[in-house]
């Protein structure tokens, strides 16, 4: 029979890393050790535990990656509590990868880059952040913003000063939502953040986050004078299929799950305000 | 042309069942049902059958893979076999139609396998409608009634049934039947004539597709009229399930006791959980699932299909809804 | 009858009596009324009342709960044990509602038009027992009797228990309905046959909810079918059995509180005999408790959640099996 891409591969969990209380990140590799696929970042991959259910979840990790992948879940429903009991070994399956991604190899080349991003909304960037840093030689100077509740709830903290800090071409600025003890960086949201740091017009920008977050950073970025055709999102809803077919991720006509989940702002405003 | 005697309908249908499962219209007490056929059967003269015929390619429940779980361990059993070949007698043009919008969405890439096995190994006969209803409207989606389409067309005149192939495997299966004559290539032709007279007077069969289509979305999604054409929606699922073009599923997993079972199974985007997920729920009122269901089958669809509407005319929920809301009511409603 | 119906709901819209009118809309044929609220005299236009408005409208009551303003309703006569088991679950408030009771002498099936040879229906006209069916394929004259809807063959009252004002003359009761003729029929099949005919009507069921979503005693704000942590998945059946544990569990859940109003068999797509089992229900219930009908009377105590002194014992379940 022909290949059937809804019957999934197994993965192994290789490494947990607790990055928050409620986001863990995991490495997934292969039976034979190797990368199950390759991907583009920003797309997805199915995950699930058999008898609890699917779900899509961003790819982290930069297709520079050569070992493995990683997946940066937050623990807010029945199959995400489930992966966060999951040991270093245990097997779930996989498959993928879905979705277009972000415009890396198109629009984003050449480009000076502003990621903003909320919380958990880290995770499909992170993808993006490290590719770029990777082949900085095709991309100008990045420009990264993110908040979350805490500085608990900051995901992949280690890695964002070690190394993206630490990245001449990458400039970070972190912010929380309330002060905390031990905490002197920035401290507010992230949309009003964004217009104290009066980020440069010439910007593509890329922007995952709640989408409270995302709504108000948009109109500030608009009055500021960015484009709605410059900035970038990734979207999530209901996916089953992960493929375009079982009919319930669209937003119009567009299938999240095959049409995005990368949408520009310019494009979003054609499809009806149900997402 | 071919042609069998009608009195010789039994012996056409034993020697198709001989090598294949036949499955055609049978009637029951409430209705008419696709039936395997057996020794005896008889063909259903009902204009359409209760449930559609989407079901012989996209049932409504199929396994799709199973997995033993040991420890930390995962196996993975493709537990899929290749469809048996079959053939499906008495389909009439509107669901013929409705194969082809199933395939746009199920034989793109990624090719359903599940599906794409059931379409390569059924044989579809169509049967041309002879006694049309009033709730019928599949000329407004450009489907003609007495043409339709499928592997093999078959007309019935006063005595005889006239088939004609369209593909290789509807010829194969027509070369394969001895019994059958040859026949005038014009002999449908009045039989054609009468039906279309029929569907002429049908008083859905100039039903206006004018405002809807791919390039309308914006001013239909946002039209004041949906609160009350979705008032009194119960938020069943029947419309959706006999319908021949939903083609919307779930996804489930099935803990047997010795395994997991992953199966999948028609869904209805008018069920509220349809697209609930952990973070929220996208369409949170009966009012934006009622319009997902239309919008989807007079806009998106089109908007990705050239076009073509995802609505074959079948009349089906007109039948169904209990309390008669459907899609007719709703395109007249929306464009008046 | 229908002209007065909509004279009276334009009084009452125009003297603010109350601000919407929940009744039916006419379709696209004869034969096909859609329930609809009405908020302005204009829109009464399209008010209809026949033959075929079949719908029972308390249930929509519920969403108005949290509403302001009064509604009117039209109530039938089944339809109006119904609202008095809502009352009595408190999902609606008496006050909120304004009921016009409606007489009826049954409603007629779209199918049974068809089954007697209507096909390319093109319009339908009732004069007393007649309807004359005008069809693309001629002409029919039916006799209304042997057109109605199943339920209503075997009507149990012809009375609105509930009202502010009645529309025409109220009916009586009918209590020699004959509607427990077919349950007897089922009791006296041996338990092998008995299964067969439930496994033949239930695994005919497609999971379409519809029963469940027109039944005016489930009105749980979110059923047990639909909580994905439940363990019961509402879709499709995971084994061969599942669609008949819905039923079975639903027909468990409504047992004392359904009426008998007969919606759920009539809008099943695979005309499923559903009230089949509620009737068994009920017919258990009167024989071990004493008649009983929810409906009948706002704020009684169906038997199984009112103890007394004198219920039967529990091992008459066993006495019965045994014969006795």
């Amino acid at each position: 029979m022909r290949e059937e891409t809804l019957i999934p591969k197994i993965g192994v969990v290789t490494d947990i890393r607790v990055d928050t209380p409620d986001v863990k990140t995991f490495r997934v590799v292969g039976l034979d050790g190797k990368k199950v696929f390759e991907h583009i970042p920003g797309q997805c991959a199915m995950l699930s535990i058999p008898g609890v259910g699917e779900g899509m979840f961003s790819i982290t990790s930069s297709p520079t990656n050569t070992e493995f992948m990683e997946f940066s879940i937050k623990k807010c429903g029945c199959l995400t509590s489930w992966l966060h009991m999951m040991e270093v070994g245990q097997q779930i399956t996989i498959r993928g990868p879905y979705g277009n991604g972000f415009p890396v190899e198109s629009d984003l080349k050449g480009k000076d880059l502003l990621f903003i991003a909320g919380g958990i909304g880290l995770a499909p960037l992170r993808s993006v952040i490290n590719y770029v840093r990777d082949k900085k030689e095709n991309y100008g100077s990045v420009h990264i913003i993110y908040g979350s509740r805490s500085a608990d709830d900051l995901v992949d903290y280690q890695e964002i000063i070690d190394e993206w800090m630490a990245d001449e071409n990458v400039k970070v600025d972190l912010t929380i939502d309330r002060p905390q003890e031990g905490w002197d960086g920035h401290v507010g949201f992230i949309p009003s953040f964004v217009e104290e740091l009066k980020p440069d017009l010439s910007r593509t920008v890329l922007i995952c986050g709640p989408p409270i977050m995302i709504k108000f950073t948009l109109d500030g970025l608009k009055k500021m004078g960015f484009e709605e055709s410059q900035v970038y999102t990734t979207m999530e809803l209901r996916m089953k299929c992960a493929i375009g077919k079982c009919g319930r991720c669209n937003i119009g006509n567009k299938y999240v799950c095959k049409d995005g989940p990368v949408f520009r702002f310019d494009q979003l405003d054609e499809l009806p305000n149900e997402y | 042309m071919k042609k069998i005697a009608l009195t010789k309908l039994d012996e056409l249908f034993a020697a198709i069942a001989a090598s294949k499962s036949l499955y055609l219209p049978v009637d029951t007490e409430k209705g008419a049902k696709y039936t395997a056929w057996t020794e005896g059967a008889k063909l259903s003269e009902a204009t359409n059958t209760v449930r559609s015929a989407k079901d012989f390619f996209f049932p409504q429940v199929e396994d799709m893979a199973s997995f033993k779980v040991e420890g930390k361990k995962i196996e993975v059993i493709d537990t899929r076999k290749e469809a048996e070949d079959f053939v499906v007698f008495g389909v009439r043009a509107c669901d013929a139609k409705s194969f082809e919008i199933l395939d746009s969405v199920y034989l793109v890439d990624p090719v359903d396998s599940y599906y794409a096995s059931r379409r390569e190994h059924g044989v579809v006969m169509t049967l041309a409608c002879s006694r049309p209803t009033e709730t019928c409207f599949c000329k407004a989606f450009g489907i003609d009634a007495a043409e339709p389409a499928g592997d093999i067309s078959c007309w019935k005149t006063e005595d005889s049934l006239l088939l004609k192939a369209n593909t290789e495997k509807g010829q194969a299966l027509l070369d394969s039947l001895s019994m059958l004559e040859d026949a005038e290539d014009t002999a449908a032709d009045a039989v054609k004539a009468a039906t279309r007279e029929i569907v002429e007077k049908l008083p859905l069969s100039n039903l206006s597709t004018d405002a809807f289509g791919g390039d309308k979305l914006s001013a239909l999604f946002d039209s004041d009229k949906w609160e009350s054409l979705s008032e009194s929606c119960l938020a069943c699922g029947t419309c959706t399930f006999v319908c021949p073009t939903c083609q919307c599923y779930d996804i489930r997993d099935y803990d047997t006791g010795h395994g997991v079972k992953r199966f999948r199974c028609w869904d209805s985007c008018m069920y509220s959980d349809f697209t609930l997920c952990a973070h929220g729920n996208t369409r949170t009122t009966q009012m934006q699932r009622f319009r997902q269901r239309f919008m989807h089958k007079l806009v998106y669809y089109p908007a990705n299909n050239n076009g073509v509407f995802g609505c074959v005319g079948c009349g089906r929920c007109m039948r169904s809804c209990p309390i008669s809301m459907n899609i007719v009511k709703v395109m007249k409603t929306l464009e008046g | 009858m229908q002209e007065v119906m909509k004279k009276r709901a334009s009084e009452l819209l125009a003297d603010g009596t109350v601000v919407r009118v929940l009744g039916w809309k006419n379709g696209e044929f004869a034969y096909d009324p859609t329930p609809a609220v009405f908020q302005t005299v204009e829109s009464l236009e399209a008010f209809v009342y026949n033959d075929f408005c079949a719908s029972n409208l308390s249930k929509y009551l519920i969403k108005f709960l949290r509403q302001e303003g009064k509604t009117l309703v039209f109530l039938k006569p089944c339809d109006s044990y119904s609202f008095n088991q809502l009352l009595t679950e408190h999902r609606v408030i008496r006050e909120n509602v304004y009921i016009i009771g409606v007489p009826c002498d049954g409603k007629v099936a779209e199918d049974k038009l068809r089954e007697k040879g209507a096909e390319g229906i093109l319009g339908i006209e009732t004069e007393g027992d007649q309807i004359k069916v005008k069809t693309l394929y001629g002409d029919l004259d039916l006799n209304k009797k042997e057109c109605l809807g199943e339920r209503c063959l075997s009507c149990k009252s012809h009375q609105v228990v509930v009202f502010d004002e009645m529309l025409g003359e109220n009916g009586e009761e009918n209590p020699d309905c004959g509607r427990f003729d077919m349950v007897e029929k089922l009791e006296a099949m041996t338990p092998e046959q008995r299964f067969e005919f439930w496994r033949g009507e239930l695994s005919k069921c497609i999971r379409c909810n519809a029963c469940r979503n027109i039944c005016p005693a489930c009105s749980c704000e979110k059923c047990v079918f639909d909580n994905p942590a439940s363990g019961i998945s509402q879709k499709a059946a995971a084994d061969s059995f599942e669609e008949n544990m819905f039923h079975i569990i639903r027909a468990f859940h409504v047992a004392g509180r359904c009426t008998d109003c007969g919606e759920c068999s009539r809008v099943c797509p695979q005309h499923i005999l559903l009230h089949l089992l509620n009737r068994k229900f009920i017919k258990e219930m009167n024989e071990c408790y004493g008649e009983y009908q929810a409906g009948a009377e706002a704020g009684s105590r169906a038997p199984l959640v009112n103890f007394t002194m004198d219920d039967c014992e529990p091992s008459i379940i066993y006495t019965k099996e045994a014969g006795k």
